[in-house]
C-alpha cells in the first residue's frame, strides 16, 4: 500500500500502472514487498547519507575537513567504507559461541527495520496501519537490548561483556522516561496509533502556526524528554558509555570486524533515524507543515525535512557534549527523567482538564499552570542533582 | 483438530515444560524462568478461549491476560531480587543448598 | 494462519524444551527469550495484537533481561561450567508428565469445545482501553499498586547491606 500510495501522487498515478501487472492475488503480497523495499532503501540510503554528513559535520565543529577524497566533498565516502567494510575478513574469536555472536547482528538490525513500518511518512504514507503501533515500535526497540547482550557474550571478552552490561543497565533505565515521554502525547491524541496521533495534531493556531504538541507546556517537556532518551538509546554522545573507546575499547563491538560490525552500526543509526521518527510525529507534528502558508509543500518532503534537522542536532549534540561518568547516567535517569515524565504526564492531564476554561486569561492561566508543574520541579530536581556544585561559580578550567 | 483445541493441546505442553523445568533445576533463576512459562501457558489458554469461544466482542480475555503479565513482571522482580540477596549470604543459588532450616 | 500458528508453536515448544535443560545458563535464558518471542507470535496469530507487543516489550525486554543479570550477577562460575545436568530423581518428571497428561487428556475429552472460530473481529484497542478503565478499574489501581509495592520491596531486598560490624559469619566456601 506504502509504495503504491506514493507513487500514485506523481502525475498519471504510476503506482496504479505498476500494480496492474500483478495479478490480483498477488497483489497484497506485492504491495507489501514494495513497501518493505522502499522502507529499507530509503533508510539504508539515509544511513549512508548520514554517516557522511556526521564525519563533515564533526570536522567543521573540530576545525578539520573532513573526508573530502572520495568523489566531490567526499560524498563517496559512505561507497568506498561500505566496500570496504564487505571486503575486510569476518574474524570470530576461537572461544566465542558460533550462534550467539553470528545471531546478534541480526537481532540488531532486523527488528528496527520492522519498527520503521509503523511510521507515517506522510499523508497515507504508512506501510503498517497498526491500532497500538506505538506499542509495536517500543516493543521492537526492546528488542535490541537481547541483541546487545548476545553480542557481549558471545564475544567471551571481559571489555564486551562489560559494555553490554553497560549498555543494558542504560537502555532499560532510559526506556522509562523515553515510554512516559511518549506518554504525554498518547494522552492528548487518545489514541496509540501513530498516525491517529497525527491527525490529534491537525489545524491552526490564529496567526497560522500549526497546533503541533510542542507548543505546548507538557509537549515542549515530553520532546525534551524523547530526545533525551533517544540520545541515549541510540548510544550516542553523551550517552555512548557502552562502546567507551577510551575505558572499554568499543565495548559489545571489540570483537566484530567487516560486515557484522557494519551492520551493528546500521542497526544504531536505524535506531536514531526510528525514535527521531517517532518523536517527530508525537510532537513536532508528523508530515504536517508548520505553517499555513507553507502547506503546499508535499507532506514527504517535510518529514525528510525534519528528520534531517533530528539528526543534525545529534550531531551538533555529539560533537559539544563530552561522554558521562556510568554514576552520572544512572542518576540523570532515574532520579531526573522518570520523576518529570511523570510530572509531563501530569501536566498533559491537567491541560486536557482544563481545555473548557474560556474566561479572559485563561490561556495564560493554563500555560503558567502547566509550565509551572513541569518548571519548577525542574530546577529543583536539577539542583538536588548537582549538589553542591550548583552553588558555586562556574569556572572553566581551560578556557579562562 | 479445531483451533482451539490445537491451541489448548500447544499451551498444556508449554505447561508440562514450564512445570518440569520448575521442578528439575537446581538453579533458583530457571526455576523462576520455568514458573513464567507456566505463566505464558496460562496466558495462551486464556487467549485462546478468548478467540475462539465465541466471546470475542468482549475485551475481558486480553484485559486478563495484560494484567497476568503486570503480575508476572512484579513478581519475577522481586523473585530476583530475593534470589540475589540470598546469594549475597550464602555465594549459591543451588536450591538443594538452601538447607539451613533443615532439622 | 495456521501453518504460522503450527511453526511458531513448534518453534516456541522447542525453545522452551531447551530453555529448561541445556547446560549452559546464558543459552537457556536466551532459548528463554525465542520462547516468549514465540508466544508472542501466536497471540499475533490468536488476533490479540495488543497482548502480543506487550508480550515482547515485557517478557523479551524486561524479564529476560533481568533474568540474565541475575545469572551474571550470581553466578561466577556456573555461567561456565553450569551444574551438571544431574537426571533428576524421577519425582519432578513425573508430576510434570502426569499434570501434562491430565490437561492433555481434559482438552481431548471435553465435549463441549466450540467447533468454529467466531468471526473475526478483533478487539481494538480503544475498547481494551474502556474495559480496563471501567469494569476492570478496581483490578487496574490493585495493578498499578503492586507494582509500585514490587518496585520498592525489589530495590529495599536487593540493597546492599551494611556489613555488620561483629559476629559475622564465614560464607561457605
Amino acid at each position: 500500500m506504502f509504495a503504491v500510495e506514493t507513487l500514485n501522487q506523481g502525475p498519471g498515478s504510476p503506482g496504479q500502472l505498476w500494480m496492474q501487472w500483478v495479478p490480483l492475488s498477488w497483489q497484497p503480497a506485492a504491495a507489501a514487498l514494495l513497501g518493505a523495499a522502499t522502507i529499507v532503501a530509503v533508510f539504508a540510503g539515509l544511513f549512508a547519507l548520514t554517516t557522511w554528513l556526521e564525519r563533515k559535520g564533526l570536522a567543521r565543529i573540530q576545525n578539520r575537513p573532513g573526508p573530502n577524497r572520495v568523489g566531490p566533498a567526499g560524498l563517496l565516502q559512505p561507497a568506498a567504507d561500505g566496500l570496504k567494510m564487505l571486503l575486510k575478513e569476518d574474524i570470530r574469536p576461537w572461544a566465542a559461541d558460533p550462534w550467539v555472536h553470528t545471531l546478534a547482528p541480526l537481532l540488531k538490525v532486523v527488528p528496527v527495520f520492522c519498527a520503521l513500518a509503523v511510521i507515517p511518512f506522510g499523508r497515507h504514507l504508512v506501510a503498517l496501519h497498526l491500532d497500538a503501533g506505538l506499542v509495536f515500535f517500543l516493543a521492537m526497540g526492546a528488542i535490541t537490548e537481547v541483541a546487545l547482550f548476545m553480542a557481549g557474550w558471545g564475544s567471551r571478552n571481559k571489555y564486551s561483556l562489560l559494555g553490554a552490561m553497560r549498555a543494558i543497565a542504560q537502555l532499560i533505565s532510559y526506556e522509562v522516561p523515553l515510554a512516559l515521554a511518549a506518554l504525554t502525547a498518547v494522552l492528548a491524541a487518545g489514541s496509540l496509533s501513530l498516525p491517529a496521533i497525527v491527525d490529534s495534531q491537525a489545524g491552526w493556531y490564529p496567526g497560522g502556526l500549526a497546533r503541533w504538541h510542542v507548543f505546548t507546556p507538557w509537549g515542549l517537556a515530553g520532546l525534551v524528554l524523547f530526545f533525551i532518551g533517544t540520545t541515549a538509546k541510540a548510544n550516542r554522545a553523551p550517552f555512548d558509555l557502552p562502546e567507551g573507546e577510551s575505558e572499554i575499547i568499543a565495548g559489545h563491538l571489540v570483537e566484530y570486524s567487516g560486515f557484522k560490525y557494519a551492520l551493528f552500526f546500521l542497526g544504531e543509526y536505524l535506531l536514531l533515524f526510528g525514535y527521531s521518527a517517532v518523536g517527530i510525529t508525537l510532537f513536532l507534528g508528523g508530515w504536517r507543515a508548520p505553517f499555513a502558508w507553507l502547506d503546499w509543500i508535499p507532506s514527504p518532503a517535510w518529514f525528510a525535512l525534519k528528520l534531517l534537522a533530528c539528526i543534525a542536532w545529534f550531531i551538533w549534540l555529539r560533537g559539544t557534549v563530552p561522554r558521562l561518568r556510568a554514576d552520572q547516567l544512572m542518576h540523570f535517569a532515574w532520579k531526573f527523567l522518570l520523576p518529570l515524565g511523570l510530572l509531563a504526564n501530569a501536566a498533559a492531564l491537567l491541560w486536557q482538564a482544563t481545555a473548557g476554561w474560556d474566561f479572559a486569561g485563561a490561556s495564560l492561566l493554563r500555560w503558567g499552570l502547566a509550565g509551572g508543574l513541569v518548571l519548577v520541579p525542574y530546577q529543583v530536581l536539577g539542583r538536588m542533582l548537582l549538589g553542591a556544585a550548583a552553588g558555586r561559580p562556574r569556572h572553566y578550567r581551560f578556557a579562562d | 483438530m479445531s483451533p482451539l483445541e490445537r491451541a489448548l493441546v500447544v499451551s498444556a505442553l508449554l505447561f508440562g515444560i514450564g512445570l518440569a523445568g520448575a521442578l528439575t533445576r537446581r538453579n533458583a533463576i530457571l526455576v523462576l524462568a520455568g514458573i513464567e512459562l507456566m505463566l505464558t501457558a496460562v496466558n495462551l489458554n486464556v487467549i485462546a478461549f478468548w478467540r475462539h469461544g465465541g466471546q470475542t466482542a468482549s475485551a475481558a480475555g486480553p484485559a486478563f491476560v495484560l494484567f497476568v503479565i503486570a503480575v508476572a513482571a512484579a513478581e519475577t522482580a522481586v523473585g530476583l531480587a530475593l534470589i540475589i540477596a540470598w546469594f549475597r549470604q550464602r555465594r549459591t543459588v543451588q536450591l538443594d543448598e538452601a538447607d539451613t532450616l533443615k532439622g | 494462519m495456521e501453518t504460522a500458528f503450527t511453526v511458531l508453536a513448534l518453534g516456541m515448544l522447542v525453545a522452551a524444551a531447551a530453555a529448561m535443560s541445556l547446560r549452559n545458563l546464558i543459552h537457556c535464558a536466551l532459548c528463554l527469550v525465542g520462547a516468549f518471542g514465540g508466544a508472542a507470535g501466536l497471540f499475533l496469530t490468536l488476533g490479540a495484537e495488543f497482548v502480543a507487543f506487550a508480550q515482547v516489550l515485557v517478557y523479551v525486554g524486561a524479564i529476560s533481561i533481568l533474568i540474565v543479570f541475575a545469572l551474571l550477577l550470581t553466578s561466577t562460575r556456573a555461567v561456565e561450567t553450569a551444574q551438571p545436568w544431574v537426571p533428576p530423581r524421577g519425582l519432578g518428571p513425573t508430576v510434570a508428565g502426569l499434570v501434562t497428561g491430565l490437561l492433555l487428556a481434559a482438552v481431548g475429552l471435553s465435549p463441549g469445545l466450540p467447533e468454529k472460530t467466531a468471526a473475526t473481529s478483533a478487539v481494538s484497542v480503544q475498547e481494551l482501553g474502556r474495559e480496563l478503565l471501567t469494569r476492570q478499574a478496581p483490578a487496574l489501581l490493585a495493578v498499578g499498586l503492586l507494582l509500585t509495592a514490587a518496585l520498592i520491596g525489589a530495590v529495599v531486598v536487593a540493597l546492599r547491606e551494611p556489613p555488620p560490624t561483629s559476629g559475622k559469619e564465614e560464607p561457605p566456601a
